[in-house]
């Protein structure tokens, strides 16, 4: 066969999502913390111009490998809000099982193979399956079944190609969903065992009085509808969000941050979602995180671990719930007619919430878009925490600050490559 | 895309294009799996991959002979070709590019290896890109390095059905 090569790498330079954290100590104090990101959703912004309404779920499915899903809902959603369209029924519960395959496949990535190896001493998930192979397939096999679900449903695992404004464009069979059906059982089971694990971890204490926002719906815990509201005081309408969330642009990073008008960083995610909606969470998912000794209110973002579990397990007790109640649908999808206006959407990404906005003309063509994506939200909060966490273990070596802070800023779960070890973290001390 | 050859077995070839037609160079992997299965038609079973890792470590599965094709920037010169083989050398983590999270190739090559799920030949081809931005065409670096590649695996796939 042909010869194999060395490759020396000396530095790797990323085009996009290199995270670089600048930390400033002066006189024993954090004086400045910079998250330094390169956001790449605002080319798809420019990328959607001019393209018809029904390109956009296609589109911005493309902004994330991860998480397609998110940005097909919100898209929808939008665009259905600005022809005044509703899917509801069968087809409304189809979206919501969708939205569970994501978020599974989502969360278990997350917890497996990129946040546990911090807790427990490993380098990365490599070094982890080396000495715990069966914890590491176990999480493996769990993903790939939120995998499966989400290409039965959405026609492909990754940027799913079933999902059009009104609906899809083929609904499943009853047979069609026995397989997953059963899988899904032993997922759920899968899941329970993880919040286990995850609770054994060592939790450094870090309580923050956090301003938590998410979607909250009456009914249900959140995926695809609500008012998004906070533990301080918020509860407005989706078309309300721009009325009271800012982007602003730093100097040291081309992403925009986003920050509340009045009262500047927040928190979106598994944390927000949790506290502000437990009530709606399965019996099972509150039973298993109470059993984790998580209360109703959880405000240590490094605990985000067992509440990314607990959603699992919820999100496997949902999708069972709509599938023993699923009837194929007379049709794929309600009609659409395209009309001059503006439409906004914001649904539940596995890691918090995703706003869109578009400006549709009479042709039914995008003449702008806004995406807002949650981990946009999350970098002033990320920064904030950065620093606190810095503050109080300024005793460590650098090593081992860069360590902790990835650790840190993984419980995010950051949709930027910041959350890999490519955190080129630089302390400034004097 | 998925190319099925008309006897299907683990015995056939498996071809891996992975990238994002989206974003230029990225999509180098997808456009070389796309040009091996129309050339070498029946030889090899073609598919596409993002480049999520254990969505790889599914793909690979069960094979006993996989062929897979990314961009990557590592620093050398675009149009670089790279070709590594598992088997014998361990693949840097983070070598191949993958946009958003740290569970890539190179982690689902190593993770596999960890496994024992490593396919038993393996073979890499990297293709130094020159701009990942949002955009729908490979640079010229990148394009003559395809068309290099799409020979040298033309050629891999020829040697090993005469095996």
């Amino acid at each position: 066969m042909g010869k194999s090569k060395t490759i020396q790498v000396d530095y790797l330079a990323r085009v996009e999502g290199e995270g670089g954290l600048h930390v400033k100590i002066s006189g024993g104090a954090v004086t400045d913390v910079q998250l330094r990101i390169f956001e790449p959703p605002r080319f798809f912004e420019a990328l959607l111009r001019g393209r018809a309404y029904g390109e956009a779920p296609d589109i911005t499915a493309r902004i994330c490998g991860i998480c397609p899903v998110a940005y097909q809902m919100s898209s929808v959603h939008a665009m259905e809000d600005a022809f005044g369209v509703r899917v509801d029924g069968q087809l409304r519960a189809l979206r919501r099982l969708l939205y569970c395959g994501e978020w599974i496949e989502s969360h278990v990535l997350h917890i497996y193979m990129l946040h546990a190896p911090d807790f427990l001493g490993y380098q990365d998930a490599i070094q982890l399956a080396k000495d715990y192979p069966d914890v590491v397939r176990r999480g493996l096999a769990l993903k790939k079944i939120g995998n499966d679900l989400m290409s039965v449903i959405g026609g492909r695992e990754i940027h799913p190609i079933n999902v059009r404004v009104g609906g899809f464009y083929r609904v499943p069979t009853r047979q069609e969903l026995a397989d997953i059906t059963e899988r899904l059982h032993w997922a759920r089971d899968a899941a329970l065992e993880t919040v286990r694990l995850v609770a054994t971890f060592p939790f450094p204490s870090f309580e923050q009085d956090y301003e938590f926002v998410a979607l909250q719906h009456p009914d249900e815990y959140p995926l695809n509808e609500g008012r998004i509201v906070s533990n301080k005081g918020l509860d407005i309408a989706v078309r309300e969000y721009e009325d009271h969330f800012a982007e602003q642009h730093v100097a040291h990073s081309n992403a925009l941050q986003s920050a509340l008008k009045g009262r500047g960083a927040y928190l979106a995610g598994p944390l927000a979602r949790y506290n502000l909606n437990f009530d709606h969470l399965s019996p099972l998912a509150q039973e298993a995180a109470r059993a984790a000794g998580l209360g109703r209110v959880c405000r240590n973002p490094f605990q985000s671990i067992i509440v990314r579990a607990v959603e699992t397990v919820y999100a496997c007790d949902e999708a069972l719930r709509i599938l023993a109640e699923y009837e194929r649908p007379a049709a794929p999808a309600v009609p659409v007619e395209p009309r001059a206006g503006i439409g906004y959407g914001c649904t539940e990404a596995p890691r918090g919430l995703l706003y869109h906005r578009y400006e549709i003309d009479e042709r039914g063509l995008i003449v702008n878009a806004k995406i807002v994506p949650p981990t946009s939200q999350n970098q002033k909060m990320i920064e904030l925490d950065l620093a606190r966490f810095v503050s109080a273990h300024l005793d460590l070596t650098n090593d081992e600050l860069r360590w902790r802070c990835e650790q840190a800023v993984r419980n995010y779960d950051p949709c930027i490559s910041c959350a890999t070890h490519f955190l080129d973290l630089t302390i400034d001390r004097d | 895309m998925d190319q099925h050859p008309p006897t299907e077995s683990a015995s056939v070839p498996l071809v891996i294009g992975v990238g994002n037609a989206y974003r230029g160079d990225d999509a180098a992997g997808l456009v070389i799996a796309r040009r091996v299965a129309e050339v070498a038609r029946g030889q090899a079973r073609v598919v596409e991959e993002s480049g999520e890792g254990a969505a790889l470590l599914e793909a690979w599965r069960g094979a006993r002979f996989v062929i897979l094709c990314d961009a990557v920037q590592s620093g050398a010169a675009p149009g670089t070709i790279h070709r590594l083989e598992p088997a014998w050398t361990p693949v840097p983590t983070g070598f191949f590019r993958y946009s958003t999270h740290a569970f890539s190739v190179a982690e689902a090559i190593e993770l596999a290896r960890a496994l024992g799920e490593l396919p038993p030949r393996m073979l890499v081809y990297g293709i130094e890109g020159a701009d990942f931005a949002a955009g729908l065409a490979l640079s010229p670096a990148a394009g003559g390095a395809v068309d290099a590649v799409v020979c040298a695996v033309v050629a891999d796939l020829q040697t090993y059905n005469k095996e």
